[in-house]
């Protein structure tokens, strides 16, 4: 906005030029409130720790990965442990397990973005169709979603490996088209509820066409709930896409590290070597933590109740 | 006993808005693909009058007596199922949209909660400067700034706090921001849905100050709704009195608090809480019994009967009619309608 040389209003008493006075917008009240949350920074460091292993994953791993040139050392009996060479050991196919780690994180973050995007991108543009609209779209968009929601998302995870090939996107589909119906009903009910609000009521009094009221009032008004599942969405993602692994749904490319067959291979091994569940498990379990922490901040802190 | 006279029969100004018969019924639907009606919600059933320039006519009833649809109704933001209402010459019942935008911009609206009402994303500039982008013609575009700052301060708030955010102000300030975009387009009506209802008492008095001050400037009509009789009087210069869907009495000001003639409105007024305790034991004490009946399903005849300790076989069989009954030349909706002296707490 070009704020012009502050003018004088014409009511008398008032000689002076009055200075603009700053306000502070709902976003960055947040965002002060985010900063001093402890569990926000918690969530965000860890979040942060992933997103730059999962990036930088070339430069900081050791070795190659999955590469099997330490398969010899690897007994029917037992796996070779934490050493210098190799600071976790080996897993039981004889690659570094510090290695298969953090390109693990890489998949995790490619297959969680990507899903969550999708889901919230086709689950958003039906939520908004359904809240802005309304009547028989509504309805039609609203059964669709429902019908769905029926469908068991694992079921749709093999339906989806079934018709495109086990494969790192049918992954991702099937991750994704279980998140649609999530972010339809979220968005349709805030906007359902902005809709019914004095301001909205105000702004068709003043001839403000439906389009404009939509999407200049109630759609940025119903969105942090979105934001804040879709954060959440991507800690469930990340654990979905581990549990299609274990369930041998996931990539089919056993060269690709990927936490949730690390989860599988390890099975054999649990009794001798509990460490090789336990290095996995514990990534997911954390990564997971992180984004969960910075969604609950985040819900807290766009929570319009704190703004009074 | 009134501050105001009861000759006080000023000339009124013309008719500015003329309700007749309006008629707003909600459908009461049964499934959820294929939707059949099984009945009506008669929120607004039948309710006539007009509203003269600079006059403010005072709106009274209890929760659910359609007294904020019949707001929403005139305003054209519920689509009227009957009746006319014609604003400023034009009929607003069956205009196509567009043209109903352009002729409504003559009635604004101030609502209840201050919180509820304005946009929080919006600065007070943005909110009370968004009338101007979509009516251009009020103010050209490098003027805004300017025009905005004056709403400011022609409803009391610093034109220096214009990029503010609305949850920086308190509730009365809130209202004073609502106000400044009601008035935005220059309406002449303004509808007030319990616009003090929500506010400190201490509050509402200057709110109150500020409608009758810019009522005074702008020569504005207002329909004043409220539950408060007090305030009520305090700035209606007359009053009608709903229950279930329809007016039961209507006049002015003091013909209504002072001479109520229809067991109703008699009811409503000896509750009102009053301060004298030697008065306090002369006043009648009206209690009704029983809630309510539902506006679905409304009773024949007389929609108060189940009610009023009046109640005789012609209520039942006979709708009474809103017209002049006794002395006082107002209008009322009763067969038995005599004055009775409720002692209330005004004044």
């Amino acid at each position: 906005m070009s704020i012009a040389a502050p003018t004088e209003p014409s009511g008398a008493g008032q000689p002076t030029p009055v200075a603009d006075v700053a306000g502070e917008s709902l976003l960055r009240g947040a965002w002060r409130r985010l900063r001093r949350s402890p569990l926000a920074i918690a969530g965000a460091a860890i979040v942060l720790v992933f997103v730059v292993v999962a990036l930088a994953a070339p430069l900081l791993a050791p070795y190659e990965p999955a590469s099997t040139q330490w398969a010899g050392l690897v007994t029917p009996q037992s796996v070779p442990g934490p050493a210098t060479d190799h600071l976790l050991g080996l897993d039981s196919f004889g690659s570094d397990m510090l290695t298969q780690l953090i390109y693990g994180a890489r998949q995790s973050l490619i297959v969680g973005v990507v899903s969550t995007v999708l889901g919230l991108s086709v689950g958003a543009t039906l939520g908004l169709a359904a809240g802005g609209f309304g009547g028989k779209v509504d309805t039609i968009v609203m059964r669709l979603v429902d019908v769905l929601l029926s469908i068991p998302s694992l079921l749709l995870a093999v339906s989806v490996a079934a018709v495109i090939g086990q494969s790192q996107l049918s992954v991702m589909i099937a991750i994704g088209v279980a998140q649609v119906p999530v972010f339809a009903r979220l968005l349709r009910g805030s906007m359902m509820l902005q809709s019914k609000s004095d301001y909205v009521l105000a702004a068709d009094a003043l001839g403000i066409r439906r389009r404009r009221i939509v999407m200049g009032h109630v759609l940025p008004n119903s969105m942090g709930p979105t934001i804040v599942q879709a954060t959440l969405a991507l800690a469930t993602a990340i654990i979905e896409v581990a549990a299609l692994s274990f369930l041998g749904l996931g990539d089919g490319d056993p060269a690709v590290a990927e936490w949730g067959r690390m989860l599988v291979a390890a099975q054999e091994r649990f009794g001798n070597d509990p460490r090789l569940a336990v290095y996995p498990g514990v990534c997911i379990a954390i990564t997971a933590l992180g984004f969960t922490l910075f969604g609950e901040a985040l819900r807290e802190a766009l929570d319009p109740r704190q703004r009074r | 006993m009134s501050h105001r006279a009861v000759t006080d029969q000023t000339p009124r100004g013309e008719v500015v808005l003329s309700v007749r018969d309006a008629v707003k019924h909600f459908p009461l639907t049964h499934g959820i693909v294929f939707q059949k009606t099984i009945g009506h919600v008669r929120a607004v059933d039948g309710v006539s009058f007009n509203l003269h320039r600079g006059e403010t006519l005072g709106v009274v009833g209890e929760s659910g007596c359609g007294k904020s649809t019949l707001s929403r109704t005139i305003m054209g933001l519920e689509r009227a199922t009957g009746g006319s209402i014609i604003l400023l010459g034009d009929e607003l019942v069956g205009l196509k949209e567009k043209q109903l935008r352009k002729v409504r911009r003559n009635v604004q609206i101030i609502f209840q909660d201050p919180y509820a009402s304005l946009d929080p994303r919006m600065t007070v500039g943005a909110i009370v400067g968004e009338p101007f982008d979509i009516h251009p013609d009020v103010a050209p575009k490098d003027d805004r700034r300017r025009r905005v700052q004056e709403l400011l301060d022609l409803v009391g708030l610093n034109p220096e706090h214009i990029n503010r955010y609305p949850h920086q102000f308190s509730g009365g300030q809130r209202q004073r921001i609502g106000i400044a975009r009601a008035l935005a387009l220059r309406p002449q009506i303004i509808v007030c849905d319990e616009p003090v209802s929500a506010l400190d008492v201490s509050v509402q008095a200057q709110v109150i100050n500020l409608l009758e001050r810019l009522q005074d400037e702008l020569d504005l009509s207002y329909i004043f709704v409220a539950h408060d009789l007090s305030v009520v009087r305090h700035i209606s210069d007359r009053v009608a009195v709903m229950y279930l869907g329809k007016i039961v009495e209507i006049g002015d000001e003091d013909q209504i608090y002072e001479h109520p003639t229809h067991p109703y409105t008699q009811a409503l007024l000896s509750a009102v809480p009053v301060p004298d305790p030697e008065l306090r034991g002369r006043r009648t004490e009206i209690v009704l019994e029983g809630d309510v009946p539902s506006p679905a399903n409304p009773p024949s005849g007389c929609r108060f009967r189940t009610r009023c300790w009046k109640a005789q076989d012609i209520c039942a069989a006979e709708e009474p009619p809103l017209k002049a009954r006794t002395s006082s030349a107002h209008l009322s909706a009763c067969h038995f309608a005599e004055e009775l002296d409720v002692v209330h707490a005004t004044q």
